[in-house]
Order: C-alpha cells, then structure tokens, then sequence
C-alpha cells in the first residue's frame, strides 16, 4: 500500500508515451555506484490494522493517565471544547498548501486575517504575523528583531524568562556576534531593578521579559517600557500562558513594542510538547522588521474584499539572505485551531477562563501553603502558576507524591541555584477543587 | 465550492452577549482583591462574540473557498504535495499520544520515546546517514540547525569560516538559513545542464568556505550527478556538503543521500513523509549527520539503554536547543506510521511512481510549454511561459486560468534561474485520470493563449474572488480588522 494509482497497465503507457522501457532507464541520472543495490532495511508493510494496533501497544507505554498533574511551565492543559476538532479536522483545512494562489485559498487567509487581528486585540499591539513555530522561537526572533531595529549589540534577556526560551535565544544569537546579558530577579519573583538598572544602557538594543514569567509572576511591564525606552532600547515581552491576556491589561497598552509568545493553550492539545504555536505582535512602525507571513486585506477586480499574503519582500523566498527571518512553513493549521477556540469561547469567554484560572490557583496555593513548611517563594503577584518551597528537597517529596498518583509541579533546581527546595505549580480550569483538595491532603501525609 | 455567499469576518457577525461554549462554574471561594496592584483590562477590545451554530457556519464556509490536495491535483514544484493517508492522522490523535505534558518523568513515557526513537532509526536507514535530530519544526528550521552544527564543527577546530556556497537554482531559505548562521553566501552559477559547475566550484571552494548547500535533485529535478566528485573537492578544502532533502520523494528507497557523501542532510516529514501541509504549517524537519557532527547535535537526545529510553542533555559540544522541547511529536508519528504503512518496497515505488508521473507529464507537454533545461529529470519539471510571452500571457496568466479548469497551477517564477517558470511536481500519488485531466487543460490553455489571450488575462473567472489586487496590500497594508464608526 503505497497510495499509488497508477495501475500496472497505466504504467506500461505512461512508459510507452515517454519513450523508455522500464521506469529503472529514468533513474539513469543518479549513478550507479550509488544506487541502492537491496531493498531498505526496513520492517516489512502493514495492513492499516496492524498500524493501528502498534501504535496502540506503544501508547499502552506511557503510563501517565493515571496520575493527577500540576503541570506548566510553557505547556498548559485546558478544556478544548468538540468544536474545535471538528471544524479543524475537516480536509480543505488539513491539506492545503500555503495561501501563495489566494483567489482558492480565501479560507487559510481569512483565518489568518482573523487570527492577526485576535492576536492584535489580545496583545493590544497594531500588527501581528501568521504565526511563528513556538514561544521559544519567537522569543529568539524577538531579539534579532529588536537587534535590526536598533542595531546595537547588547540584549537583555531577563533571567526569570522560562529557561528552554533562554537556551533557544543562546543558540540562534552566538554565531552573530551578539551580547546577551542576563538580568537577575528579586524576592517577589520579579526582574530585579538594580540589576537590570546596571545592565541597560544605551549600547542597549531590546529588553525581553516574560509575563507571567517562569515562576509566574506577573512583571511591572509598564515600568519596563519606561526604562527600556529611557535608554533607547526596545521592550519586548514573550508570553507562555496566553490565557492570562482575558484578564491582565494588554502588553502593548503598557508600552511593549515587540509581544510574542506561545499559544498552545489556545485550543492545542499538550501532544508532548509539540506543534504548538508562536505568535508575534508589534508596534506599526516596526512591520517591516517582522519575521515570518503576514495576510493582508485588498480587493479583487471586481472590487469585492479578498485577503493574500502580503509585505513579502521581508521574507526568504524574495529577499534570500537579506531576509528579515528564514521561517517558510509555519504553524498555520495550529493557528486555525487557536482561532476557533478563542472564537468559540468569545469576549465573555475567555475573560471567565482567565478568572476561573486565577481563582482555583490562588486557592491551591492558599490551602498548599496552609500545611506546616510549606511556602510562597515569591512575593510577587501571579495568574495560574506559582513557586512554593518546601522543607525538604522537591525532588524527594515529588516522589513520595508520585507514590500516591500526584504529579504536583516542575522541579527548578536545575535551572536555579538556591531553588532546589521549590516546585513550580499549575492550576486550570481543569483542577476542579476536589483536585486541588486531593492534592493538599496527600502533600499533607507526604510532609507528616 | 459555494461561491454564492459572501462570508464577512467573525468580528463583523458578533454581538455582545453570545459565547459557543459553557465553562464551568467557579467551585473555589473567590478572592477580590488578588491583583490589586496590577493593571488589569476592562475588556479586550473588539474580541468576538458569536454562538456555536453561527461559529460552525463561519468556518465550513470559510474550508470552502480552499483549494486543497483532497479535492484535486496539487502540482506545486519542490513541495510534494502528495496524498495524506487518514490514518496517520487517527493515529496521531490518540488520547495516549495528544495527552502528555512534555516535561512528565520519562518513566511515564516511554512509549512516546519509544516511537521517536523508532522513526529515527528508520530515517537513518532510509538516508543512509549516521545520527539524527528530529527537533526543528520545520525545512528551513532544519537547514539552520545542519548550518549551526557545521559551526560548531569548525569553530571547534579553531575557525567557524566563513563562507557558505549556494547554487543560483536553490530555494531561497538556504541563503537566509546560512546568514541566519553567521555565514556570508557565495552563489554558484549553474551550468548550461542547469547543475553544479565542478570548475566554478573548485576555483570558490577555499579553506574559508564552511559548507556546499546543495539541493539534490535540484530544484529542476535535475539529478546532480556529479554529486560524489562535488563532495570530493567540497572536502578536500575541510568543508562540509550539505544537502537539502526537499526533494528527496524523487529518490527515497532508490538511492541515499549518505553513500553519496552528504555530510548534512534535512528531511522535510511534511513532503517526503505524506504529513498534512494544514494550510502552511506544521512541518517537521529532522536533520540527519554524518558520525563526525554527532556531538554537536541540539539537546535532548534520545538513548536507548536496554529497553528503556532516556533524554540525554549532558552533551558539553551540542549547540542546545533549537526549539521548545522535542520537536513537533505528533507530526512524528504521522511519518512514521506512513514508514510502517509502506515498507521498503512501498518506499521504492513512491519515488518510481513520482519520477514517472513527472516525466509523463514532461513528454505530454513537450513542445506546448518551453523547456528551457533539456537534461533529463526526476520528480519535477519546470517550463516557463517564452512561447505564450508572443502573444502576452504571463506564467501568472497561465496559472490563474487553470484555476478556472478547477486545478491547482503549479509553483510560478521558481526556480530563479528559469524566467517566466512553471514548476510541475505531480508525485506519485496521482492517477493517470487525473495526470491526464492537468495535461489537456495545460494544452487548451496554451490554445487559448493563441487565440484568445484576454481570457487568460483576466482569469480566473469562476473563483469566489477574482485576481486580486497585491500591489494595493503591500501599498496600504491592512493586517487586521478594525473596528469602524
């Protein structure tokens, strides 16, 4: 079964129309002494069944369905309502190519169109592209954006910014001679200013912080802007947990130039982390800078609204190595889901989501820290994660709590040095509170 | 298509109030005064507010004014738009799979590691190569992380280098992913054979240069059959041949692009491997290196240790990590489902049969279109529109009045090195019906270009919108919708 329909008689006039006798003489191009001599050492083919009951076994492996988990960090579980496989699922969404023929790809480009327009509303910035591969990526585009704009060296990365993020911005800037400081956080969880204050100068080309950040502390963007642009220097705010815009004042509205981020809570399963979806948002004047696809709205010659893409003398395919990103393929069928789901849940919606998050974390966190050694980390406020610290190492309580069936948070020692005694811990709306409750009682007897 | 009605934009259809899902009520005590100090909104601005019956209409309306490979031919050169098998995808939305959280204790899944590690296997013994990454996202995600560990190599000996070679015919990600890199690219002229010059590149290989990014076959589908002695004079100067493997459906199973010398090599899941393009995204694309860049493959990496297997991320030369995670898991299984589907005699045939379609095709329009490149081809063939220029029509002309025959035209003004291009990848997964139905409609349109060039002009005709003005969205760019009056 090779999806092949082209039957042997059609073959032997395909054959006799090219003028060859066998499809082997087509191949003549590729040398012989490096022609496969033998088949691939491969398994042999499977009935569909037997595809379905291998994968089935292997999913038999994971042995995760059974635990309760508390689990973030740049990767959320949230309700997907049924309409949002439904509608994703359907082929004219699933397998198209890129919008490049606009006129019979009106549909990928007025979602896109859309999903530009709610990530503008949401971020509260003039412009936003098609998407990105993920937050960590957009992270790393954000800086080289920031570094175009104002062609200076240095790059401030906050150290409280979730660490993969951190890693990817490492790796896409040290071949390019480029200087990325890493600025310290303070006690309530939050950049600390000193350090930043000693930092940012006018060498300086962007800021970038996270909000929530890593410990899901809710940063002062205003006063962020305010100092990054004192020193003539960009702020640019990444975002993991997009959910926390229903409530929070929009980014841009607080005086970020570049939002970008990860929107996998939007209507994307956790799928082991991946696809998920970047997105990138940023001022007017800066559209120009911005990497990846971009739909725009024309007309016809008729006069009638269409969309195409658009502003493409900034991408690869035009501008080769002077392009503002490489970025071809994207996340677009994860940006449809990510637009049906914030469509879906609407105005009212999402702004429920976001209480509803805030709500059942500040409980979790209120009756977790009631037990005895146990404790905020941070001062600073949060949305749906938070740090607690624990008596003992989180490692050995982590497993006493895997014993009774909970997964209660990510470790951080591992990223942080003086952080070996805390967890980072998520809550949804998928805890309801019999969850959390369950929760604090087998912290309890592990702690006992 | 229903082409009938107009649908306006979600924001357009909103009205305050409506939602398309309940959530569930509030079951914790609620605080007030939580964020205090925050600045908080009062509303987003402008965000929608539809009901489920209005939401559902919106976006079946809107999947059918898409074009997509389940409806008909797809000819898009170098982007292999073949058939995405359905159970690839029942297999990729298994609860088991789309689940789990990526940083849950490896104990707890093993069979997700067990899978990755299995298609990575089969992708080594399918390219012939020695390790692999299957981290990027994406083709050109994949071409930057092969240039990053092509750095790491040299600037370990001592001198990262300087230069990166790119043939004129290349895609344009390769010059940006190279720069993107840290490298200043070279273009090599290609030859009247439309290949790789041994002499042009043996007078710019210097011990300066990092790499050769080649595409192969290229994106002519031309075969660079000196591929063996261009690696030979790429590494006599301590550089590495990197090869682009967004071709590589003209070859899988006949021959690998590791017993031609490759060093570097990207896969592209989402062509080769039949996953779903989704409209743009997502892909996948694994880099596949010979043993001497292992060390410098990104973090994590996959081991297995008798049975078990571990995420290793104690590796002192990687480059780190190129993106979140793992890489685009569920993609993933698609592939490797689509492997396990085929087996090695499948593979096989996969390329055979795209080879034949394509030069079918190539024979059946001989003469029609111009051909500037008589070499002979694999998967893809590219014509350009010099005879239909005597009567005015443009490839863009050409394409857009083959919308109106319902088919999809194929890739238009690439590569750069043929003016006027029109790009034919069939692949194999079309039927001679269908081959056939591409070929008389490419030859009435070639008529027609004679006859009655206006009609080509000023098509398509019967698509839900006509040609549209992108001049005017690149002039006055309109990114998103506002709120007017």
């Amino acid at each position: 079964m090779s999806y092949i329909p082209i039957s042997d008689r059609d073959k032997m006039e395909m054959l006799a129309k090219i003028g060859v006798n066998s499809v082997e003489e087509l191949f003549s191009s590729i040398p012989e002494n490096v022609r496969l001599k033998k088949d691939l050492n491969l398994p042999a083919p499977r009935s569909e069944m037997e595809v379905l009951d291998y994968f089935t076994e292997k999913g038999k492996k994971n042995d995760f369905s059974r635990y309760l988990h508390f689990l973030g960090g740049g990767a959320y579980e949230h309700f997907i309502p049924a309409v949002v496989d439904y509608l994703s699922s359907r082929s004219e969404f699933v397998t198209p190519y890129t919008p490049y023929q606009p006129e019979v790809s009106q549909g990928t480009l007025q979602v896109i169109f859309e999903f530009q327009t709610l990530i503008c509303q949401l971020t509260g910035l003039d412009m936003a592209n098609a998407s990105l591969y993920d937050g960590a990526t957009g992270a790393a585009e954000a800086i080289l954006m920031g570094y175009r704009l104002k062609n200076k060296k240095r790059l401030l990365v906050a150290s409280n910014v979730n660490p993969q993020y951190r890693e990817v911005i490492y790796t896409y800037t040290k071949n390019l001679g480029l200087e990325v400081v890493e600025i310290p956080y303070d006690q309530s969880g939050r950049i600390d200013r000193a350090g930043l204050t000693a930092s940012l100068n006018d060498d300086t080309s962007v800021l970038l912080c996270q909000s929530p950040n890593y410990f899901g502390v809710i940063e002062d963007v205003k006063s962020l802007a305010e100092l990054a642009h004192n020193q003539g220097a960009l702020l640019a705010v990444v975002i993991s947990e997009p959910v926390s815009l229903g409530l929070l004042e929009a980014p841009g509205k607080l005086g970020a130039d570049i939002v970008t981020g990860e929107a996998q809570s939007f209507g994307l399963p956790l799928s082991f982390g991946g696809p998920f979806l970047g997105f990138m948002a940023c001022k007017k004047e800066f559209v120009r800078q911005m990497p990846g696809r971009i739909a725009g709205q024309t007309v016809d010659v008729e006069g009638r609204r269409g969309f195409v893409l658009t502003l493409s003398t900034r991408e690869q395919h035009i501008r080769r190595e002077k392009a503002t990103s490489n970025i071809c393929t994207n996340q677009a069928h994860c940006a449809l889901r990510a637009t049906i789901y914030l469509e879906t849940l609407g105005h009212e919606g999402l702004k429920k989501l976001a209480w509803l998050n805030l709500q059942k974390a500040a409980y979790a966190a209120e009756q977790l820290t009631s037990l005895p050694g146990v404790s905020r980390k941070f001062s600073g406020p949060v949305f749906n994660e938070f740090v607690l610290e624990f008596p003992d190492r989180w490692e050995k309580i982590d497993k006493k709590l895997q014993e009774k069936g909970i997964l209660g948070g990510l470790a951080l020692g591992h990223h942080y040095s003086g952080l070996e005694n805390c967890a980072l811990i998520t809550v949804t709306e998928v805890h309801h509170k019999e969850k959390i409750d369950a929760y604090v009682q087998a912290l309890k007897e592990v702690l006992s | 298509m229903i082409n009938i009605i107009r649908e306006p934009l979600i924001f357009e259809i909103s009205s305050p109030g409506k939602t398309a899902v309940r959530l569930p009520e509030m079951d914790v005590p609620e605080k007030k005064d939580l964020l205090a100090d925050v600045p908080l909104r009062k509303e987003i601005e402008g965000f929608p507010e539809v009901s489920e019956t209005e939401l559902t209409r919106h976006f079946v309306r809107l999947s059918q004014m898409n074009y997509c490979v389940d409806f008909g031919f797809y000819p898009l050169g170098s982007c292999t738009m073949k058939y995405n098998p359905k159970i690839n995808e029942k297999v990729a939305a298994m609860p088991d799979f789309t689940s789990g959280h990526p940083l849950l204790p490896e104990d707890l899944v093993q069979g997700n590691l067990e899978l990755m590690k299995t298609l990575e296997k089969l992708l080594l013994e399918i390219t012939g190569m020695d390790a692999i990454t299957l981290q990027p996202a994406a083709g050109a995600h994949g071409e930057l992380t092969g240039m990053m560990l092509i750095r790491a190599y040299h600037t370990a000996q001592g001198n990262p280098r300087k230069y990166v070679l790119i043939p004129d015919s290349a895609h344009g990600t390769n010059p940006s992913s190279a720069h993107l890199c840290g490298y200043v690219v070279k273009e090599i002229k290609s030859n009247e054979r439309g290949t790789v010059s041994l002499e042009d590149l043996e007078k710019e290989m210097t011990e300066e240069v990092a790499a050769l990014m080649l595409t192969n076959p290229n994106t002519l589908g031309v075969f660079e059959s000196d591929i063996c002695q261009i690696a030979d004079i790429v590494h006599a100067k301590g550089g590495f041949l990197y090869m682009d493997g967004a071709n590589l459906n003209a070859m899988v199973g006949v021959a690998r692009p590791g017993d031609m010398k490759v060093d570097v090599l990207h896969l592209n899941l989402h062509k080769t491997f039949s996953t779903p393009h989704g409209g743009g995204g997502p892909g996948s694309g694994p880099v596949a290196v010979k043993r001497i860049l292992e060390p410098f493959l990104p973090v994590p990496v996959i081991e297995e240790k008798e049975g078990r297997f571990h995420l290793n991320y104690n590796r002192p030369f990687s480059i780190g990590r190129v993106k979140s995670f793992y890489g685009h898991f569920l993609v993933m299984l698609k592939a490797l489902a689509y492997i396990l589907t085929l087996g090695p005699r499948g593979l096989r045939e996969v390329a055979e049969v795209a080879v034949l379609n394509s030069n079918y095709i190539r024979k059946s329009l001989e003469g029609i279109y111009h051909l500037k490149y008589e070499t002979p081809t694999l998967h893809e063939c590219v014509f350009s529109d010099k005879f239909q220029k005597d009567y005015g029509v443009t490839n863009l002309d050409i394409s857009k009045r083959l919308l109106d025959y319902g088919l999809h035209p194929p890739t238009m003004s690439f590569p750069l090195i043929v003016h006027g291009a029109l790009m034919i990848e069939p692949t194999e997964t079309e039927s001679k019906r269908d081959l056939d139905l591409f070929i008389e409609a490419m030859k009435a349109i070639a008529k027609e270009a004679r006859e009655n060039p206006e009609l080509l002009k000023s098509a398509p005709h019967v698509t839900y919108v006509r040609r549209l003005d992108e001049v005017l969205a690149a002039r006055n760019p309109v990114l998103r919708w506002e709120k007017t009056g």
